[in-house]
């Protein structure tokens, strides 16, 4: 049984707005079953006494003040955008959703 | 934009019931963002109040600002929420340029405050609105659509971005589905909205101002056929912003949905937007391309588990929440029910506490507040609470009318001139000279010429006909442009002719 099916992969990327080939499809569904395969085994030694983490660090409650800190200049903030008009980024049309 | 069918409202609430369900979104009040220490100052020019975490500039990582954290538990615990021990932000991934991240800070499964209830009133009947969650999350920047013919998405030809409401901490707050209200469903959604934002004032931790966006209110609707326990299926109307549009939302989705319903169609589950101007709604994204958002937990911020010292601590900050608040003004202005609800719906609660606070009684400050006052707040279609007039003033007119120096009439002469910023009212008192004539021998003359004026009238009243003065209390009201003190006026005509 595969761990991950063409559609499935299909579909992520969509959501990932990657525009792949049928080939490259068919490609990149074997290579990812293999890898969540693979990531499957780390289940074989989690034991009911190990909780899943998302976090490396033995941390929680960190926490900062609320306090103002300067922002970048506007130009700064600008400086990387492909493009920019009136001070703000300039991005394609947005098609679908209002915002 | 279609034509819509409708049901009419009636007709749709005895054929169907509705189930509500409401998510607010409420920008807190914080100095700095969220994750970073840009400002959050509503109004800055464009993209003055951003930095390399909203931005989501590579390397950049954020760190959760402690006033937001405390700011929504607040609110949680007014909600009579469970605080969680431990829970975690995640990422919701989305591709739409009002986040530069690709991605907005949320929670998922994990929310911070969740199951608790908030108790609303409508036509003295008591609704407990149920609350599925409370959860800290960011708010997303602003676009501007241009070459569109109305600044509108449709037809733009490239949308302008601006960050700094990007990262502003953001609580949304949702309901438990709302059944059993039946044709009293849009005011209870409003009623409950009204609610909220009070609580969440009185809290502090937002200005909740619908008006500039810091309290945004999306509305699920769903009919089912009376008798049914099967709902229906819903949609969700976003873009919903003041309290009268949210009940209009409701109250246009029964119609919309009920005359769905009835010629034998099926309503789309889909998002839909609001149109202040018109009152109506209109499709946006059917949920059938519902977004998969790829939550997972975020790796760039550890868990947050409040410890329970800290949630007490928070607990016993509360400030008076405003159900207790009305109790305990109900009890100590003696005021009916009615009386109560009538003050509350006219905003005049906080004014007449002011008011009373700056020495007028209790009833004094209503009667002010909520006739003459109410009265030019109507005509002049503003709020009464952006009247140009202050609790401080409305208590000084009272305490002259008090030590007798207005009457009821000249005090609402005071206050048109001090509503047409004339001053305060001494000056008004001073410019417009309007106080009462009590002198003795001023009066005196005055009701000499009212009895002189008026022989049939004063006869009567020297033979024994005591009631037929009040028609020489009027003579002399008139004569002195109603500033005379009606009551001595009337002693002194009864002493003069023998009849006190």
């Amino acid at each position: 049984m595969t761990a991950i099916t063409r559609d499935e992969v299909a579909h992520l990327a969509r959501l990932s707005r990657l525009a792949l080939g049928e080939d490259e499809l068919d490609h990149l569904a074997a290579q990812l079953d293999q890898i969540i395969s693979a990531v499957a085994r780390v289940q074989e030694v989690a034991a009911q006494d190990i909780p899943p983490t998302s976090h490396a660090l033995p941390l929680s409650n960190v926490y900062r003040a609320d306090e103002v800190r300067p922002s970048l200049p506007p130009e700064q903030a600008l400086g990387g955008a492909p493009a920019a008009e009136e001070q703000r980024f300039r991005v394609p049309r947005i098609l679908g959703e209002e915002a | 934009m279609s034509t819509l069918a409708l049901m009419d409202y009636d007709e749709a609430v005895s054929r169907y019931e509705p189930v509500l369900g409401v998510e607010t979104h409420i920008e807190l009040g914080t100095a700095s963002k969220m994750f970073c220490g840009c400002a959050t100052t509503f109004g800055a020019p464009p993209n003055t109040q951003v930095c390399p975490v909203c931005l989501g500039l590579p390397g950049a990582l954020p760190v959760a600002n402690r006033a937001a954290i405390e700011g929504i538990i607040k609110i949680g615990l007014a909600l009579n929420c469970e605080i969680a021990e431990w829970c975690r932000f995640a990422r919701k991934n989305y591709f739409y340029p009002d986040m530069p991240k690709n991605y907005q800070i949320s929670q998922y499964d994990e929310p911070l405050c969740v199951d608790g209830h908030l108790d609303v009133e409508v036509d003295g009947e008591t609704y407990r609105i149920g609350i599925e969650r409370v959860h800290m999350e960011e708010d997303t920047g602003k676009s501007m659509h241009v070459g569109g013919a109305t600044g509108r998405i449709q037809g733009a030809d490239h949308s302008l971005v601006d960050y700094n409401r990007a990262g502003i901490p953001l609580v949304e707050i949702v309901t438990k589905p709302i059944t059993g209200t039946g044709d009293k469903a849009p005011l209870v959604a409003r009623a409950y909205a009204t609610e909220l934002r009070e609580l969440v004032r009185a809290l502090g931790v937002s200005d909740v101002r619908m008006e500039q966006g810091s309290m945004r209110c999306d509305v699920n609707v769903s009919l089912m056929p009376r008798g049914s326990s099967q709902w229906g299926t819903r949609t969700e109307t976003k873009n919903v912003n003041s309290l009268r549009s949210v009940e209009r939302a409701v109250r246009h989705e029964i119609e919309r949905q009920a005359a769905v319903l009835a010629s034998g169609g099926a309503v789309v589950q889909e998002t839909r937007h609001f149109h202040e101007d018109s009152g109506t709604t209109t499709a946006g994204r059917s949920k059938e391309e519902a977004q998969d958002y790829r939550y997972f937990p975020e790796p760039d911020l550890v868990p947050m588990a409040p410890s329970r010292e800290w949630v007490e601590e928070l607990r016993a900050s509360l400030p008076e929440l405003p159900a207790a608040r009305r109790r305990r003004v109900q009890r100590e202005w003696n005021l009916s029910d009615l009386e109560l609800r009538d003050v509350v719906n006219a905003g005049a609660l906080d004014l007449i506490e002011s008011t009373v606070k700056a020495g007028a009684s209790p009833a004094a400050a209503r009667k002010w507040w909520m006739n003459e006052l109410s009265r030019r707040a109507t005509e002049q279609g503003v709020e009464l609470a952006d009247l140009p007039v202050t609790p401080e003033q409305v208590a000084r007119v009272q305490e002259m009318v008090d030590a007798g120096e207005l009457n009821d009439k000249l005090a609402r002469q005071v206050f048109e001139g001090v509503l047409a910023g004339e001053g305060d009212p001494d000056q008004v008192v001073a410019a417009r000279g309007l106080k009462i004539v009590s002198d003795d021998g001023e009066l005196a003359a005055i009701v000499d010429q009212a009895i002189a004026d008026n022989p049939d009238v004063a006869d009567k009243v020297r033979g024994g006909k005591v009631a037929a003065a009040g028609a020489l209390v009027g003579a002399v009201m008139r004569a002195t442009g109603g500033k005379a003190d009606a009551a001595r006026a009337r002693q002194l005509i009864l002493e003069k002719l023998g009849a006190s």
